[in-house]
């Protein structure tokens, strides 16, 4: 018993020191010179021009980055390349980069003296210190996860159904989107989940693209950071506070998903007391 | 003819899965592909199906030549040995997802859906999902599901595999029975010789991606064309030269200048049957298959001596 109750508390203490009072002191400190200047720092243009451009980059990376890892776990794990332990190992790189270096990396290719970012200077459309770089970055961050949580699924899935579908006559296209995708929705909606989280929180690789021009190619992370350097407490706060309910409605959204009956446990077990033929 | 395939070979990298076969599947017929595992039984029905394609050879489906034909145009209906139910949806759009997928009228798909739910015995589950349903429903849905487009052949992938035994023969009859009402062409893969002569009409062995024998379930039986067929379609003894089923090696309790000794070993009751393990003389085990009242006759136990004559042997020539 004492042990069980130890065990409790040491998890429940780490919880708090590491989550709950860090989280908590943001919503006191966000509040404790009333509501007057958390309204200033939400009406402030460079933080509605932040979360614009925040909004921008999930708005595309996720999107781009479900078809794309969708699509490249199908050919993983139904195709299986010659080069799959390779391919699997490069999907993972940016897991394991840093994201300063991811950074970095970007700025070399498609910088003003980058391999095809001169191109794109000269045909004014520059890249890096612009949308598209923090974009980009956006997108090379949270390639991942997506692949990752649907080749284990599609994996498990196997391919019976799909071979089921076409026998009954339906077409490639047909059985993707009426078998195939109902039978991973689980994995996908995990990975854009925590896609959309990475790419909402991003900041190392977002700061070395982005230049940090306030007002132009700041995004939210960013901006808690200057506003926080700058002693603009409050605002920092505020909008370190519109990052978690960020986080939090992409969770709640998930959520609204949920299947609305019970889904068959993989494998033959039977329900008890079901008749025998 | 419902089903002609000709000189089909399918290799996986350097496997060869089945070996230039022919096989010619008479329409309306149900013909049971037996065979052990790697065999080649499932690749050549995925083949039929066009799930597979061959690397040499072609298929032909009622006449119509179907080797290029995807799965979709080959009018074929497949049932899987882990039911491949389709788990997000109801046992009623399973079964009409076929139907669906053709654009019929809705009310036109109801009714069939509902004429399909009395067949295969599952009136009141339509609105169920798969996972409400114990293993031999799935399976009987997923037969439904295949029924609905109404297939020129019915193909069956070791459909009663993953079921308790019981189950199993219940399915077994149901589906000889449904068969008699249907009448569509069906091969059935399995690897258990006794579901095969208990379905089929004929059997097809197969071993090592050929053929061995094809033929009504009693020819296999009782003619055997080499060791394999006879040694796979039911127990067999070898004595000497020949090969002797167990209930064709008689008992008896005193010699006769043909007969062979032998010692019970062990003496199982199976019911109405028994069955005798012996050691013969030469070291070889043998065992014969008596009725229960032959056995309180003999006053069979273990450690008795007695003395065996075959009453009906084969021989095959050495291949």
């Amino acid at each position: 018993m004492a042990a069980r109750y130890g065990l409790r508390t040491i998890a429940l203490g780490y919880l708090a020191l590491v989550l709950v009072i860090p989280c908590a002191m943001i919503v006191q400190r966000t509040f404790q010179d009333g509501l007057g200047p958390v309204w200033d720092a939400l009406t402030d243009p460079s933080f509605v021009h932040a979360l614009r451009l925040t909004l921008i980059a999930v708005a595309i990376a996720v999107p781009a980055n479900t078809i794309f890892g969708v699509a490249c776990a199908m050919v993983l794990v139904r195709r299986r390349p010659r080069g799959t332990p390779l391919m699997t190992a490069a999907i993972g790189l940016p897991l394991a980069l840093s994201p300063v270096v991811v950074g970095l990396s970007l700025v070399l290719v498609y910088g003003k003296q980058g391999w095809v970012g001169g191109w794109f200077v000269d045909h004014g459309f520059p890249i890096i210190f612009s949308t598209p770089g923090i974009v980009l970055a956006t997108i090379f961050v949270t390639l991942p996860f997506v692949v990752r949580e649907v080749v284990p699924v599609l994996r498990e899935v196997g391919i019976d159904e799909d071979e089921a579908a076409w026998t009954l006559g339906a077409s490639k296209a047909q059985t993707f989107w009426r078998i195939t995708l109902p039978a991973i929705r689980w994995g996908v909606a995990y990975g854009v989940v925590l896609t959309t989280a990475r790419a909402l929180g991003e900041y190392g690789a977002v700061a070395v693209v982005s230049g940090r021009l306030a007002g132009q190619t700041e995004t939210l992370t960013i901006h808690v950071d200057e506003q926080y350097l700058r002693f603009n407490e409050v605002a920092a706060y505020t909008t370190a506070l519109v990052l978690a309910l960020l986080a939090v409605l992409t969770l709640v959204c998930m959520n609204v998903f949920k299947p609305r009956h019970k889904e068959a446990p993989r494998g033959d077990r039977n329900p008890p007391g079901d008749e025998a033929l | 003819m419902g089903i002609a395939i000709r000189q089909v070979t399918k290799r996986f990298d350097d496997f060869v899965a089945i070996d230039s076969v022919s096989l010619a599947i008479p329409t309306g017929s149900l013909t049971a592909l037996l065979g052990p595992s790697g065999s080649g039984k499932s690749t050549l029905l995925r083949v039929i199906a066009g799930l597979e394609q061959p690397d040499e050879g072609d298929v032909s489906i009622e006449g119509e030549e179907s080797t290029a034909l995807p799965p979709q145009e080959r009018g074929v209906g497949f049932v899987f040995q882990h039911y491949a139910a389709f788990k997000h949806m109801t046992v009623r759009d399973n079964i009409a997802f076929g139907l669906s997928i053709r654009r019929r009228p809705r009310q036109e798909i109801r009714e069939r859906v509902e004429e399909l739910l009395a067949l295969v015995q599952l009136n009141g589950l339509g609105e169920r999902y798969p996972s409400q349903l114990s293993g031999g429903q799935r399976q009987r849905m997923a037969l439904a599901r295949a029924l609905a487009v109404e297939p020129r052949v019915l193909l069956l992938d070791e459909p009663f595999g993953a079921l308790d035994a019981r189950v199993r023969k219940d399915l077994r009859a149901w589906l000889r029975r449904l068969h008699d009402d249907v009448h569509v062409t069906t091969v059935l893969v399995t690897h258990d010789q006794e579901e095969a002569m208990d379905v089929a009409d004929r059997i097809v062995l197969m071993n090592e991606g050929r053929i061995e024998q094809s033929g009504k379930p009693r020819d296999l039986y009782e003619h055997p064309a080499n060791e394999f067929v006879m040694s796979f379609v039911g127990p067999v003894n070898r004595l000497g030269g020949t090969w002797v089923r167990p209930h064709d090696l008689e008992l008896r309790l005193e010699p006769n200048g043909i007969t062979r000794e032998a010692m019970v070993q062990r003496v199982v009751h199976l019911g109405f049957e028994v069955r005798v393990e012996l050691l013969l003389q030469d070291g070889r085990t043998a065992s014969s298959q008596v009725t229960r009242d032959e056995a309180e006759q003999l006053e069979l136990r273990e450690g008795q001596i007695v003395f065996v004559r075959p009453s009906r042997t084969t021989t095959f020539a050495k291949a």
